[in-house]
């Protein structure tokens, strides 16, 4: 008994090492080892054979490829669901979970200090185009803890104004609360513009092609053809002309510029679907060639079932991971269209039009620079680490590679171990997950 | 073949057509041309506004002036800027110029750099290297364009216009930067833990001597490189191409190489007269819409390329191509670092102009304005004002190249056949630059003509924020300024260039990669 499964665990070693020096993640085996259709169509012939309902996935029988690649982690998701395997990988990705926390700390603080809508917030100050009097001559109060470098000994001291004060005596700490509470707004609200319309158009395209294809992706030509960013400037020119030329009441246009950042994020929302469109669409292109759409139609169920229940769940991958590298990307376009003016106007704050508004001060106030564009690059990092950490945890592809460090200590431990005939050698052991492999998008264009 | 393109142009025209409904719809909504006439205080304004609604047209439905708009399109007629007057078709040709000047030279280096990069970090995956390069570029691609030029303007526009009035070594500065240097090509070069040391001491030395040593000796402000230069950069070049391309046993081809550099250092003094004297005719004299520089330049790169080729030719042996191919790479690197010595020349005269005075690199515009001198002069008062903009947008697009060719490479370096060559014994410089680093370009195919021909669209924030008049700044102030002919004619060109450039990433790839078949 002992000796047999140290004769297995040597075998994984083996094949650990065969894949370490195998860099590229990309098998033939790969994809059917957690496929996205998920525990479903391999497992129903597998559970019959071995007997076993939890082993969905292969164990030995990865062996039948030839390259062993993922038999460490086979074992792993033995008996986990899709989404469990999911969330394992998700959380072993440390830029990952390092950008979840960020995200999250950063709309925390945006929202318990400057509250949401009409609810007010914890901090003193709720109306970031008030004035006040100049503290310390505007400069931020922020003060450092003595561990940091900084002269307030044990902790943070926030004082009155944090991130100081512009020329007029505005709170620069409000403002750029609620700057990032615009981005975050416009972010969402495009997430869900993109998701309704990228999804449905995608989806229909690729169930139906023929026709349907053919014209839905003739509109998706149309629309990505133009860089986003002068739709983006027209669109935006667009939301802040149109009230006051309609000669519209003083009231309505009151209230279509105080709710310009959801307008913006709508128009921006109508221009950034297609990416999600022509994704999802080939992805739908394969799936519906797949047995259990097969099945699904033989056993009565309508189109519109088919699509939502079986196939949709099998792309929800490929969504989410778009989902997120477009709000990174609407973080980035919102902000520069406000730079340029074409995006959010007073009173209205966003974090690109403080940086516009204070890039003439840098030499006076550059705390009026800094903190907004800090602001920016944590929220569009910490997304972009998110949106790569959920791209590798969906990507059935990629695999945990031991370092080669690693690989050593465990071939000398065997060596060891087999030297003193004793068993229960490491199997799998403490591994480092790679960065994506997947080519990233390309999303930078609209940057410039 | 014919089938396919045929059906091509007919979508895109068709796409072009929809588009422009959309948009010119969309315009005459979102503009307001009466704007500053309604919010004036003029005692005939209401006369103002009358003649300027004529003007353009405004009581008409806006199909009908689209529909005369499109009359006048298809006639070759681009409308007017209303606002000055000038007719748009004589704005775009300086606009575009403007952009692909600047645009050209950031797409050029960030490829450059990016797609090494990439190779590098792909061909050490999960070294502390491939981590830093991942990390930096995520950070990049976070970085707002806007920033970042207003960052660039400071540090690297004032104050080092201040810092070169009186430069002395900032040795906690410099110290830094070596010891960035060191860590990169340690971790770009690896191999084990004694070279990686040697490696590391070596750049990190080499860094801190040269950048103090031009500090110190007065270098920076009146630099050159003068023959020796040449022929250390040329002889450098040399054996870096033929390493990486033929391997030293293929003596040929280095000897090739090193012929080039040879008539570099031969050819330096004999060059130098005819630059110094040729100078201002490099600058003044005009054939046809170029100078006589530009002309000489393409012609020198032209004829550099046909002396390496026939060099390597002479050479003679088995595999000719490759002699012929390095020859002439090393013949360009050489031919550039003599253009380059002859601009450090220069440099001195260049600083204490009386338009530059000492500041030279600029934070706006394309040229300094008032600025007539000769070739060398004024190529100089270009670069100063590219560096800054340059910089900017290589950072921002530099970590998509990266990212893209790490994983281009990472897919090519797990194929059958990097297994088989390598099982049969070749060498491992022979696996990666013959069999991986060919195949792991051939991606590139798809992105390169895209992101060429979207030069001539100009870069929007970038050149709004570095005062550049070129398309995209055309594009924003026409916007502002409610004028729809020359916006519309910015959708129109940005549109059909896109498509343009899809269409040939296609035929390119189809050529390139022979499992894909072109048909309609």
């Amino acid at each position: 008994m002992n000796n047999d499964e140290n004769m297995n665990s040597e075998e994984r070693l083996d094949r650990l090492a065969e894949t370490r020096s195998q860099p590229g993640d990309h098998s033939p085996a790969g994809e059917e080892f957690v496929g996205e259709e998920g525990p479903i169509s391999i497992g129903a012939v597998e559970t019959e054979e071995d007997g076993d309902p939890a082993t969905s996935t292969q164990l030995d029988d990865t062996d039948a490829h030839g390259r062993g690649e993922g038999v460490g982690e086979a074992q792993e998701v033995q008996g986990l669901s899709q989404g469990q395997i999911v969330l394992r990988r998700f959380r072993r990705h440390l830029g990952a979970i390092f950008g979840l926390i960020t995200f999250f700390l950063i709309a925390l603080v945006s929202l318990l200090s400057m509250g949401l809508g009409p609810i007010n917030g914890l901090w003193r100050n709720q109306d970031p185009n008030k004035y006040f009097d100049p503290v310390n001559g505007g400069e931020p109060t922020l003060q450092f803890p003595s561990w940091l470098g900084g002269s307030a000994g044990g902790w943070f001291k926030l004082g009155p104004f944090p991130f100081g004060q512009d020329e007029l005596g505005a709170d620069n700490f409000a403002q750029v609360m609620q700057g990032v509470q615009t981005s975050l707004m416009v972010m969402l609200v495009m997430g869900i513009i993109v998701l309704i319309i990228g999804v449905t158009i995608g989806a229909l395209a690729g169930y139906y092609r023929g026709w349907v294809d053919n014209l839905l992706m003739r509109l998706t030509d149309t629309v990505i053809t133009l860089p986003v960013i002068v739709v983006g400037a027209v669109l935006g020119k667009l939301v802040y002309t149109l009230p006051a030329k309609l000669n519209a009441p003083d009231k309505v246009i009151n209230a279509i510029q105080d709710y310009m950042p959801v307008e913006l994020a709508i128009a921006l929302g109508l221009i950034l679907w297609p990416s999600m469109a022509r994704l999802l669409r080939a992805e739908f292109l394969s799936l519906r060639e797949r047995e259990f759409v097969d099945s699904a139609r033989v056993s009565g169920a309508s189109n519109f079932r088919i699509i939502t229940k079986h196939m949709l769940p099998n792309a929800m991958g490929i969504i989410i991971v778009n989902i997120t590298l477009l709000m990174s990307t609407a973080v980035v376009l919102e902000t520069a269209l406000s730079y340029l003016g074409f995006g959010i106007q007073s009173p209205n704050i966003s974090l690109g039009k403080l940086i516009s508004t204070n890039q003439g001060a840098f030499a006076t106030r550059p705390w009026l620079f800094w903190w907004p564009g800090l602001f920016i690059i944590l929220i569009a990092l910490s997304i972009n680490f998110i949106g790569d950490g959920l791209r590798d945890a969906f990507d059935p592809r990629t695999k945990r590679i031991p370092s080669q460090a690693k690989m050593d200590r465990a071939f000398a431990q065997r060596a060891r171990l087999q030297g003193a005939g004793a068993a229960g050698v490491p199997t799998g052991g403490p591994q480092v997950d790679g960065p994506s492999t997947t080519g990233a998008t390309r999303s930078g264009k609209e940057k410039r | 073949m014919i089938r396919f393109l045929l059906r091509r142009f007919v979508t895109a025209i068709g796409i072009l057509f929809a588009i422009s409904i959309v948009t010119y719809a969309l315009l005459t909504l979102a503009l307001d041309p009466l704007k500053d006439l309604r919010e004036s205080t003029a005692l005939n304004k209401a006369d103002l506004i009358a003649s300027r609604t004529r003007m353009l047209r405004l009581n008409d439905p806006w199909y009908d002036r689209y529909i005369s708009w499109l009359g006048n399109l298809v006639q070759g007629d681009f409308g007017t800027a209303w606002r000055t007057g000038q007719p748009v078709k004589a704005l775009l040709p300086g606009a575009m110029a403007t952009s692909v000047q600047l645009v050209f030279a950031a797409t050029f280096i960030a490829l450059l750099i990016g797609v090494t990069i990439g190779v590098v970090s792909a061909l050490r995956q999960y070294t502390a290297f491939d981590y830093a390069i991942t990390l930096v570029s995520f950070v990049l691609y976070a970085l707002p364009v806007f920033w970042v030029a207003v960052l660039l303007k400071e540090y690297l526009a004032i104050r080092m216009n201040d810092y070169l009035a009186d430069p002395v070594p900032n040795w906690p500065f410099l110290l830094a930067l070596s010891l960035i240097a060191g860590l990169f090509w340690t971790g770009a070069l690896g191999g084990s833990l004694k070279r990686r040391l040697a490696i590391f001491l070596i750049a990190f030395l080499l860094t801190l001597g040269l950048l103090a040593g031009a500090i110190m000796s007065g270098w920076i402000l009146n630099p050159r490189l003068t023959v020796v230069g040449v022929a250390v950069v040329g002889v450098a070049a040399a054996f870096l191409f033929t390493i990486l391309f033929a391997g030293m046993k293929n003596r040929r081809a280095l000897y090739s190489a090193l012929t080039m550099a040879v008539l570099g250092a031969i050819l330096y003094f004999p060059l130098q007269y005819l630059f110094v004297l040729q100078a201002d005719a490099m600058a003044s004299q005009v054939v046809g819409s170029v100078t006589l520089g530009t002309i000489l330049g393409i012609g020198g790169i032209l004829l550099t390329i046909g002396i390496g080729c026939l060099v390597g030719w002479l050479w003679g042996g088995d595999d000719r191509g490759v002699s012929m191919r390095i020859a002439a790479i090393t013949g360009l690197v050489v031919a550039g670092t003599i253009w380059v010595d002859q601009l450090m020349q220069w440099w001195s005269i260049y600083f204490d102009n009386p338009e530059v005075r000492g500041r030279p690199i600029a934070t706006i515009g394309s040229v300094t304005p008032g600025f007539h001198e000769n070739y060398w002069l004024s190529q100089i008062d270009k670069a100063t004002h590219l560096v800054l903009p340059t910089i900017a947008l290589v950072l921002i697009s530099f970590a998509g190249y990266v990212r893209y060719e790490r994983g281009a490479t990472l897919e090519v370096l797990s194929q059958d056949y990097i297994r088989t060559a390598r099982s049969k014994g070749l060498s491992e410089r022979v696996v990666i630059v013959r069999h991986a680093l060919r195949n792991a370009l051939m991606p590139l195919a798809s992105i390169i003509p895209v992101d060429i021909v979207s030069l001539l669209g100009g870069a929007v924030i970038t050149e709004t924020i570095f005062g550049w008049s070129g398309m995209g700044k055309f594009f924003i102030d026409s916007l502002a300024g409610d004028m729809i002919d020359p916006v519309m004619i910015y959708v129109m060109i940005t549109g059909a260039l896109a498509m343009a450039a899809n269409l040939m990433a296609d035929i390119l790839y189809g050529l390139l990669d022979p499992r894909i078949r072109i048909n309609a």
